[in-house]
């Protein structure tokens, strides 16, 4: 527990300013840590928030209303939300790097693959062009993509949604960032090439020695790959604990609707959604008093609905936010 | 589009409201009040204005911007300022008549061609040829055709309009019968008439009246352009165009001359254009894309 | 590639067709007597039937037709009832500072629309982008004659840099040329500008949202590259396109700015042609102004595989 934290979250606290009267806050109050080789997963339906705090930490919030209001994004002890935009360039893609949902959208379609990863590499490094796209071409190579070679000259539209994830790993990590933050990097994929991506991921994050902080609702992945787990629920950091924390004793109720909901490994159900949760995230403008979960709630008391629960130690990492899970463990 | 999903904030939408309206689209209604302002000086020229916009006085010729004359006076003596306001019945009657004209025949041919494959073809080269003919070249053309007037204006400039209201309908009528098709089986058996009334018409009226402002714009332009040219509405109609013409013999010595029908020129033409921005940001933002 | 080059020309044919068959029926079917007409008020009846004759008139439309058709093809523009001349010749001796303003005005209007409009998207919502939109829709309103006479009056009160009048060929008097192009090319370039800086800023605003806009911000590319390298290569399509479908626009303008700076290109010609009737003139610029659109933008078209390769013929 000695060993400084690769990246820290103090308090983060995001907003969206409206037309009239006080901003939306997206996140509220989220902090973290992350540290050096860790894989730590954020989970959540959508709309909890799970991608603004990715969006947050590498400051790239929809323009121009989306902005940190509070807290602290730490990266090695240096607080980010204070960097000026110069610094945060020289940041995003080298130090930290993201991978998105969306493979078919997220590359440029006019450009080469090569060109595109090659220019992380140029903008970071200084090599000259011919140095970057062997770089770039290295790459291709370390994400497994058949025929590298011609691959480099090639435009997104020829190659398949698997293999333009590959392309955004290769893209991510040329630049050997500490900090990897992937979002549902799997979810617009299919069933088979989802397992490759996250076995790539874990290779190259073995190599490298990455950080990754993963984003996703599905349990599966997060059974898989994660060493750490924090639950958000509208906004706010409702759990969090290691792994085996998380799966041998979900704490809050939110927690465990969405352990319920998770199709049993291996029982063939895969996609059929038994036991999910009744409702819908609140809506950021819209959130009750209380906890925000109490509507969709089944242990849900008036104290709930009127009084927001705070985080309490559950014993070892483990921490929760409800009143119900706090009480029983007292 | 975008793979990250924003939180979903229920937002306040716009209330109907004139207020709440004017300061949701400032520029828009900036426009309207002004084409207003326009519209009512031009139709109560014969009352508000000062002269007679033909009478003549080789006393006071080009008497500049003064009490006498507001705007000053032409070569002929004659009062800029009344002939300003006159002129602004031909820029707004020429204006209108363009827009329902090309409208309606647009309207006509869009949906037949997009109704009738066999008509479509034919129609669709007539069209695509007349849009490869630069508008005001092909207006300039048809007045040599006949004696000059405002009907053979408003024809000549009603001509060059039609093209781009017959793509417009036509993709419109395509679209619908599409979804018609697709909504139910049913609608195959659906009589032409009733297709039309119900579904196509409806579908169209949002992006036509958006056109059709455009096009009114553009033809206060076109007309003042063929009239400066010498080759629009006949001279002893007191348009914009024809006074402006006229002006420009003495623009050296005299430029209230052009100066003030340019000016009225503009603002109507200015106006027309940011009401039919604001228009297209309400009624149809599909359209705001394409320009 | 080359199979689509093909098709793409062989398009082109039937609309310069439609062309050519307006233009023949613009005279044909004009109220009254072309004849009559083109003699004017004076002519006796012997007149006009001599100019009936000489124009095959009093043969069947579709025989007309067909017969000048052929003359058209075999590069047979006809003679200009006025001054006695191959129409061809007289639109080649006024085609140099029609051309010469088209050019400059299309450079003027690029090298200032596309910044402004980058900007005004990058900036949506802001004033910069607010004041842009503003002064593109004066642009498009105000008529060409007042933003001319504006700098013709402007400069003759105190200035005398540049000249206000006329026109000076570039093989006389390269720097005259260039001077005498200025004023021109400023007054006819606001509206095209307007136009461009339009599109630019709806096609910029639609791809600023993209996921790869967000990537590229992400890898750490400065805005600079971010908006030039990866947003308007994308926003290029319909930018170009309607660099072409403006052609249209900007030859309407460039009929009255020579009228207002007295430049004597193929604006005067036409309306010179149309004060003196003489169809066989106004014919010929059509034709050529048609065909020079409709292949300027065939041109476009083919360079869209260059600019985005998903475009695949």
């Amino acid at each position: 527990m000695t060993e400084q934290p690769i990246l820290a979250l103090e308090g983060l606290r995001t907003e969206f300013a409206t037309g009239q009267g006080a901003p939306v806050v997206a996140v509220n109050d989220l902090s973290l840590t992350l540290k050096r080789g860790e894989t730590l997963c954020i989970v959540g339906e959508s709309g909890c928030g799970k991608s603004l705090t990715a969006l947050s930490i590498l400051r790239l919030l929809p323009r121009p209303y989306g902005r940190i209001g509070g807290g602290r994004v730490l990266l090695e002890g240096r607080d980010l939300a204070q960097a000026t935009d110069a610094e945060m360039r020289q940041i995003r893609g080298r130090a930290i790097s993201m991978i998105f949902q969306e493979p078919m959208t997220s590359l440029n379609p006019v450009l080469t693959i090569g060109r595109q990863i090659a220019e992380t590499v140029m903008v970071h490094e200084g090599l000259d062009w011919t140095a970057c796209m062997g770089r770039a071409l290295e790459m291709l190579r370390q994400v497994r993509i058949p025929e590298p070679e011609r691959r480099l000259h090639e435009y997104p539209h020829q190659l398949s949604g698997g293999m333009r994830q590959r392309v955004m790993i290769a893209m991510a990590l040329a630049c050997r960032p500490r900090v990897l933050l992937a979002d549902e990097p799997t979810t617009a994929l299919d069933v088979t090439i989802q397992a490759q991506i996250l076995d790539l991921v874990r290779d190259l994050q073995a190599e490298t020695g990455a950080a990754v902080i993963l984003i996703t609702h599905d349990l599966g992945v997060v059974a898989e790959m994660a060493d750490r787990v924090l639950v958000m629920y509208a906004g706010h950091k409702v759990e969090e604990g290691s792994v085996e924390e998380i799966f041998d004793a979900p704490a809050h109720p939110y927690t465990q609707g969405l352990m319920q909901a998770m199709p049993h490994l291996g029982s063939g159900e895969h996609r059929s959604r038994l036991n999910e949760i009744a409702g819908v995230v609140p809506a950021l403008n819209a959130r009750p008093p209380g906890c925000s979960f109490a509507p969709r709630c089944g242990l849900a008391t008036d104290r709930c609905r009127q009084e927001m629960p705070p985080l309490t130690g559950l014993g070892g990492t483990h921490m929760a936010a409800c009143w119900a899970a706090g009480g029983s463990q007292a | 589009m975008s793979a990250t999903t924003l939180p979903a904030v229920a937002a306040p939408r716009s209330r109907p409201g004139l207020l709440r309206r004017f300061r949701r689209y400032p520029l828009p209604s900036i426009g309207a009040i002004l084409l207003l302002a326009l519209v009512v000086s031009a139709l109560a020229a014969p009352w508000i204005a000062p002269h007679d916009p033909f009478e003549m006085n080789v006393v006071d010729r080009l008497v500049p911007p003064g009490a006498d004359y507001t705007f000053g006076t032409d070569a002929y003596g004659r009062d800029i300022f009344s002939r300003t306001l006159h002129g602004g019945r031909v820029s707004l009657f020429i204006g209108v008549s363009v827009a329902i004209a090309s409208t309606a025949i647009g309207l006509l041919i869009g949906v037949v061609a997009g109704y009738f494959r066999m008509a479509d073809a034919i129609l669709m080269r007539v069209m695509d040829g007349l849009m490869a003919i630069p508008g005001i070249l092909l207006a300039i053309a048809l007045m040599s055709l006949t004696r000059a007037s405002i009907w053979v204006v408003i024809v000549a400039i009603t001509i060059p309009e039609v093209p781009r209201v017959v793509r417009l309908v036509r993709a419109v009528v395509l679209t619908v019968r599409e979804q018609v098709y697709i909504e139910a089986a049913t609608a195959i058996g659906t009589r032409f008439p009733r297709l039309m009334w119900r579904h196509i018409l409806p579908n169209t009226v949002a992006p036509l009246i958006v056109q059709a402002t455009y096009i009114a714009a553009s033809a206060v332009l076109v007309e003042s352009y063929l009239s400066f040219l010498g080759v629009g509405t006949p001279p002893e109609v007191p348009s914009w165009g024809n006074i402006i013409a006229e002006g420009r013999l003495y623009v050296q010595i005299a430029f209230w001359n052009i100066l003030f029908p340019s000016i009225f020129l503009a603002l109507m033409v200015l106006s027309i254009n940011v009401l039919g921005d604001g228009l297209r940001d309400m009624l149809d933002p599909r359209l705001a894309r394409r320009l | 590639m080359g199979s689509y080059i093909a098709r793409r020309i062989l398009a082109t044919l039937p609309v310069l067709g439609v062309v050519a068959v307006i233009v023949f029926l613009l005279l044909r079917l004009s109220p009254g007597d072309p004849a009559a007409i083109i003699a004017g008020d004076h002519a006796t009846a012997d007149d006009i039937a001599q100019i009936r004759r000489e124009l095959g008139l009093d043969r069947p439309l579709l025989e007309q037709f067909i017969l000048w058709l052929g003359q058209l093809l075999s590069g047979d523009f006809g003679n200009s009832i006025y001054l006695d001349r191959p129409v061809l010749g007289l639109i080649a001796e006024r085609v140099e500072p029609t051309l010469a303003l088209s050019l400059t005005t299309m450079a003027f209007a690029i090298l200032l629309a596309i910044p402004a409009g980058v900007v005004a998207a990058w900036r949506a919502g802001s004033w910069v982008d607010q004041a842009f939109m503003a002064l593109s829709v004066l642009a498009f309103s105000v008529p060409v004659f007042l933003i001319g006479y504006g700098l013709v009056m402007g400069l003759s009160l105190g200035l005398d840099i540049l000249p206000v009048q006329g026109f000076v060929s570039l093989w006389d008097d390269p720097l005259g040329f260039a001077a005498h192009l200025v004023l021109p090319t400023v007054a006819l370039g606001l509206v095209y500008t307007a136009l461009l800086a339009r599109i630019t800023r709806a096609t910029m605003l639609e791809t600023l949202n993209e996921d790869f806009i967000r990537t590229a911000r992400a890898k750490g590319l400065a805005e600079p590259r971010v908006l030039i390298l990866h947003a308007l290569k994308n926003a290029s399509v319909p930018i170009v396109t309607t660099i072409g479908t403006g052609i249209a626009l900007l030859i309407g303008g460039v009929v009255v700015t020579e009228s207002v700076f007295a430049i004597p290109g193929i604006g005067r010609l036409t309306i010179d042609a149309v004060l003196q009737r003489d169809y066989p003139v106004i014919q010929g610029v059509i034709l050529v102004i048609a065909g020079i659109y409709v292949f300027v933008n065939l041109a476009i078209d083919l360079t869209y595989s260059l600019l985005d390769p998903r475009i695949r013929y």
